[in-house]
């Protein structure tokens, strides 16, 4: 069953297309990507499909959730969305965490506002979430302030926080581009386990192509505000039938087979 | 083997109120014409290491040699004009008031090179042709090129007086991918043609195994690797090293495949 369907979903600015007919569906345990360089429009779709738009963008189209049309809805029924039936991680969990405030709290203020937890059993849950995305210490780590933690640590945080109230859809942005490539591999593993798990339906956003393609089985190619391209991870990668994607396969090959000499080597004998 | 051009001894560097040491005892020496890479993850020292190659920050103990003078040895002006330096993002690192004409004649008018100003105008256009852009761009601003092309002016001024040494901090991280190669093309090139000598900075190894020889890997302010790149790709002897590499995304292997 579709959770979130969006179909001619433009987005403009003064006039201009930002995001140009986007069409697409995403469904429990569904993996899908989206790929594109700076600029393409993923962000902003992302952003659209939670009702998070800032001022002055327009939209057109339609974001059904559960078959209900939430394009240009009241802030009222989005929060009833977001959070509970679909949430968002961002690429820097600096932001999108408040400095000022211990991060089991922070883990803890959706619970009690959905699903109605006094304070010690949302804390408890919070600590329990901590635990469940292998933070050292859970029941000391909640009484951190997000400063005193690593980045990989907040953006663990982040997904506690996205995850705690069960939602259905989970939209990740760039979930590891700040990391280091060692704690992006760790986070990486932790979402794919989390996500087989609870059967969210993920939708990962990212520019590097390796790393949508090691989580998804479905990808979405997106350039200049409009999808160019939908398949099959497996066929977008090795049938791309826009000369977009091949571009975007061949240029990711080449990255990845640069620091890779043994390889190179290997393949010379 | 070509003599050290820039060179780093006992190179420790303490921040007040920190306790980890920031630099802890590194040595690195940049050969004439042997470009180095020197690899690892944030808060490994890589930057700090960098700054005091190109003594904008001053070790706790340890000293930076230029042509085997101490720093404060050798004549500013002569070292700025030897040793240039691009940064990750060119977004912050060009004055967007300035013309890019006169942000690449920058270093020229401060180092008092050229003749005149119908000299400087010559050179300037002389590198903004070798790093692909025209000389038309100089009455350009910043803001209106893509990424990729202000890492370019970036480029052409660090190379407008002619230095020996470029020493680049991130200089692709900021791009996307398709960009980033033309980047590591065009420092390539600039390294052939203009026998330039590259310390670049980096966490990605594909670019460090692209222009580098020579790396260094870096963790927790020391060097726990160095050797020959291709030596250290392909046979790591220290595990942080083969962590690194194995935390590398992939596609799937038969895709990696040259074409």
């Amino acid at each position: 069953m579709t959770i979130l369907e969006t179909s001619g979903l433009t987005v403009t600015l003064d006039g201009q297309p930002l995001v140009h007919d986007v069409s697409f569906g995403l469904a429990a345990h569904d993996r899908i990507g989206l790929i594109g360089e700076s600029g393409s429009g993923k962000s902003l779709t992302a952003l659209a499909l939670l009702g998070l738009l800032p001022p002055g963008m327009r939209t057109s189209g339609r974001i059904l959730i559960d078959g209900q049309d939430h394009l240009g809805a009241p802030d009222r029924q989005w929060q009833r969305v977001r959070g509970r039936t679909a949430s968002i991680v961002f690429q820097e969990p600096q932001t999108a965490l408040d400095p000022l405030m211990p991060v089991g709290r922070q883990i803890a203020g959706p619970l009690r506002l959905h699903q109605g937890l006094n304070r010690s059993d949302a804390e408890r849950r919070a600590i329990e979430w901590c635990d469940r995305v292998h933070l050292p210490d859970p029941a000391r780590l909640v009484r951190a302030l997000p400063h005193e933690l690593s980045g990989g640590q907040r953006q663990r945080v982040a997904l506690a926080m996205a995850l705690a109230c069960r939602p259905r859809i989970l939209i990740a942005d760039e979930p590891t581009t700040a990391l280091d490539v060692t704690v992006q591999a760790q986070i990486l593993a932790l979402l794919d386990e989390l996500i087989a798990e609870t059967g969210v339906g993920l939708l990962f956003i990212s520019h590097d192509l390796p790393v949508v393609a090691g989580l998804a089985r479905h990808l979405l190619v997106m350039r200049n505000g409009r999808l160019v391209e939908s398949g099959p991870v497996d066929d977008v990668l090795r049938r791309p039938r826009s000369g977009y994607a091949r571009q975007l396969v061949a240029s990711a090959a080449t990255v990845t087979r640069l620091a890779r000499p043994a390889a190179r080597e290997e393949k010379k004998q | 083997m070509n003599d050290p051009i820039l060179s780093g001894h006992q190179l420790t560097r303490r921040f007040p109120g920190r306790t980890h040491l920031a630099l802890d005892q590194v040595d690195v020496t940049v050969r004439a014409g042997t470009s180095l890479g020197i690899v690892g993850e944030s808060g490994a020292g890589k930057s700090t290491l960098l700054r005091q190659l190109l003594g904008v920050d001053r070790p706790t103990s340890g000293e930076v040699r230029f042509a085997g003078q101490p720093l404060d040895r050798v004549r500013q002006r002569e070292f700025r004009r030897q040793v240039q330096v691009v940064f990750q993002d060119p977004r912050s690192s060009l004055n967007p008031r300035m013309s890019v004409a006169s942000i690449v004649a920058e270093p020229l008018r401060s180092l008092h090179i050229g003749a005149n100003r119908a000299a400087r105008a010559e050179r300037v256009a002389e590198v903004l042709t070798s790093v692909g852009l025209r000389p038309e761009d100089g009455r350009r601003y910043p803001h209106e090129f893509s990424g990729g092309q202000r890492q370019r002016i970036a480029i052409a001024r660090a190379l407008a007086p002619a230095p020996r040494v470029l020493l680049a901090d991130e200089p692709v991280s900021a791009l996307d991918v398709s960009v980033r190669l033309q980047i590591i093309d065009l420092l390539k090139d600039l390294v052939d043609r203009l026998g330039l000598t590259l310390v670049l900075v980096s966490h990605d190894l594909a670019i460090v195994s692209q222009l580098c020889p020579e790396v260094l890997v870096m963790r927790h302010g020391r060097v726990v690797e160095r050797g020959p790149t291709v030596d250290v790709l392909t046979n790591p002897a220290h595990d942080y090293t083969r962590a690194l590499l194995a935390a590398i995304p992939q596609l799937p292997p038969d895709l990696m495949e040259e074409p």
